[in-house]
């Protein structure tokens, strides 16, 4: 693993304005592999619930219930028009969750650094040998 | 000079790092084969890393812990499910109990390391594949962070 600390010392999620309970319903709704699909599809626009439900293999009543997971969690709201129920991401929520990606990207930078200066340093003693 | 270039894509859950190194590509494969070299970059500076058992072949066990600065350990494991030598090594990424063998509870990852080499160049890519954004979170909630800030000051310092 990564960096496994262990549990005792566990911080709160550290993310700007985050607390732990809205982290929680961050990632329970962005588990589900048709929530994410669901994301992905208003995230090019606004849809009613309808046309959602149109796309999936599931009821109406399943769609209506993954977008409320997904609105509690702040991903997306809901406003009416006329009979509809039009669902719209919320880019700020989508901004945090990728932060998260950012997080392990750091992780990465600080090992590809090490690698290059052990790199460095065999250039440099190759060097003196000859 | 190192150079790096990243893309998350959150909808598959997957992390791409590219480097390139002014290396030939059998020098680069050393940092991953051999674990006294691996040992070296792979955790943070305050919690080093130590393999204690390192089985470089396909279906073989790595084993390794690292050491926090109050000498608490943390135990992990890779099983590597694919190995061709000097090009790339794919394997699971995983936490231990304390008695070394995989904690089933914890989250898992699987990681593609590919070089191309190309005289004394070499372009790494490194592709992590999480399970679910909850793993992801779980990771990054054990510490990941304060051992990468404490990582990226060490490094600030030595430039």
């Amino acid at each position: 693993m990564v960096v496994g600390l262990p549990k005792s010392d566990r911080k709160t999620f550290p993310g700007p304005g985050f607390d732990e309970e809205e982290v929680d319903l961050i990632f329970h709704a962005l588990a589900d592999r048709t929530r994410r699909d669901i994301m992905g599809k208003v995230s090019q626009g606004e849809q009613s619930i309808s046309d959602l439900a149109r796309q999936y293999e599931v009821s109406f009543a399943a769609i209506q219930k993954h977008v409320s997971v997904l609105e509690r969690a702040s991903l997306v709201t809901k406003r009416v028009d006329g009979r509809q129920k039009l669902v719209q991401n919320n880019p700020e929520t989508l901004r945090r969750a990728t932060n998260l990606l950012a997080e392990y990207e750091r992780i990465w930078t600080h090992r590809i650094n090490a690698i290059g200066q052990i790199l460095d340093q065999e250039k440099t003693e190759e060097r003196k040998i000859r | 000079m190192t150079v790096m270039s990243s893309t998350a894509d959150r909808e598959n859950l997957k992390m791409t790092v590219v480097a390139e190194f002014n290396s030939p590509a059998e020098k680069v494969w050393e940092v991953w084969a051999d674990p006294r070299k691996l040992e070296k970059w792979w955790g943070p500076p305050t919690w080093p890393a130590t393999f204690t058992e390192y089985e470089f072949e396909e279906g073989g066990t790595a084993r390794y812990h690292m050491t926090g600065p109050e000498g608490e350990k943390a135990p992990g494991f890779w099983r590597f499910e694919l190995i061709e030598a000097k090009r790339q090594i794919r394997f699971l990424d995983g936490f231990a109990r304390e008695d070394g063998e995989i904690d089933e509870n914890m989250p898992t990852m699987v990681m593609e390391m590919t070089l191309e080499g190309n005289g004394d160049h070499t372009t790494m890519t490194t592709v992590t594949t999480f399970n679910s954004l909850e793993d992801l979170e779980q990771l990054l909630e054990m510490g990941m962070e304060e051992g990468i800030r404490e990582a990226m000051g060490q490094i600030d310092a030595l430039l």
